[in-house]
């Protein structure tokens, strides 16, 4: 194993940023930032207004940083319209349509609240994802 | 105001998800990869948002209710069934493929053209169509 593109302190402040959008959610809302449930909820819950509200924030949020701050997001040798993304998008919202929760709202928001169900959940998604690095280097 | 605060917290998620880099997917890509060129990143980013959240939400979440809404809304579910782990098992799968997650993939919608509008569309889709067979 060898360390590369380690970048400490960019992590580690966007990660407080993470953390501190997420309390600012529960404290004003009193909800959990989960994406994938904020996301889903847009179309099946009759709880609307502020999922769309959050979701805008989070694509302008995305939107405003790369083009005002800094534009260094390189994704075309990674993500191309191909079988391989059609499949990782249909896992990716299945899966976190399955298991209630992905990165943030097991990840950050679970683990904070210190519940079984998001431990477990974290766990598996990352040692899935590990795995599948793992094998698709060596086809 | 609730609606506002909702705003400003996804703005904030957003940019704290593009700081981190995490809106790269090599850089998550780079994190799974453990036996190999390693990136230590992600997990600092885990334990900056983990280091507010846990001391933060055990305190908030002991107060009567949020500051504009009648209650909290938290997830009551602490059960391990089959879900809690087939769910976030196809989720690695998807994520270690790409290097996207939720959050990311709107993050970069705006960003990262024509592909990641499909991943979020084809995700979106197979998210509803999933919960819909689910119930």
């Amino acid at each position: 194993m060898n360390i590369i593109n380690f970048t400490p302190v960019p992590a580690l402040i966007g990660g407080l940023i993470l953390g501190l959008a997420s309390v600012l959610l529960l404290i004003s809302n009193g909800k959990i930032a989960g994406i994938s449930g904020i996301a889903k909820g847009m179309f099946n819950s009759s709880d609307k207004a502020w999922r769309i509200f959050f979701i805008a924030g989070l694509i302008l949020g995305g939107f405003g940083y790369h083009t005002f701050i800094s534009e260094e997001l390189k994704t075309e040798n990674i993500l191309n319209i191909d079988l391989k993304l059609i499949i990782a998008a249909i896992l990716v919202g299945s899966g976190t349509a399955l298991g209630n929760g992905c990165t943030s709202g097991h990840g950050i928001c679970g683990l904070s609240r210190r519940t079984k169900r998001s431990f477990v959940a974290t766990c598996v998604f990352m040692a899935f994802g590990m795995l599948t690095v793992y094998l698709e280097k060596l086809f | 105001m609730k609606l506002l605060f909702a705003l400003i917290s996804g703005l904030l998620f957003g940019i704290g998800l593009s700081v981190s880099g995490m809106t790269d997917p090599h850089k998550v890509k780079g994190f799974l990869d453990i036996t190999g060129n390693w990136d230590p990143s992600l997990a600092l980013v885990m334990g900056g948002a983990l280091l507010i959240g846990s001391i933060l939400f055990p305190y908030i979440t002991q107060k009567k209710k949020p500051l504009f809404e009648s209650g909290f809304s938290l997830p009551t579910k602490n059960d391990i069934d089959k879900f809690i782990i087939i769910g976030p098992a196809l989720f690695g799968i998807g994520w270690g493929l790409i290097g996207l997650c939720p959050g990311p993939a709107f993050a970069n919608l705006l960003v990262a053209g024509k592909p990641i509008v499909v991943f979020t569309l084809v995700m979106l889709i197979s998210k509803v169509v999933t919960d819909k067979l689910k119930s």
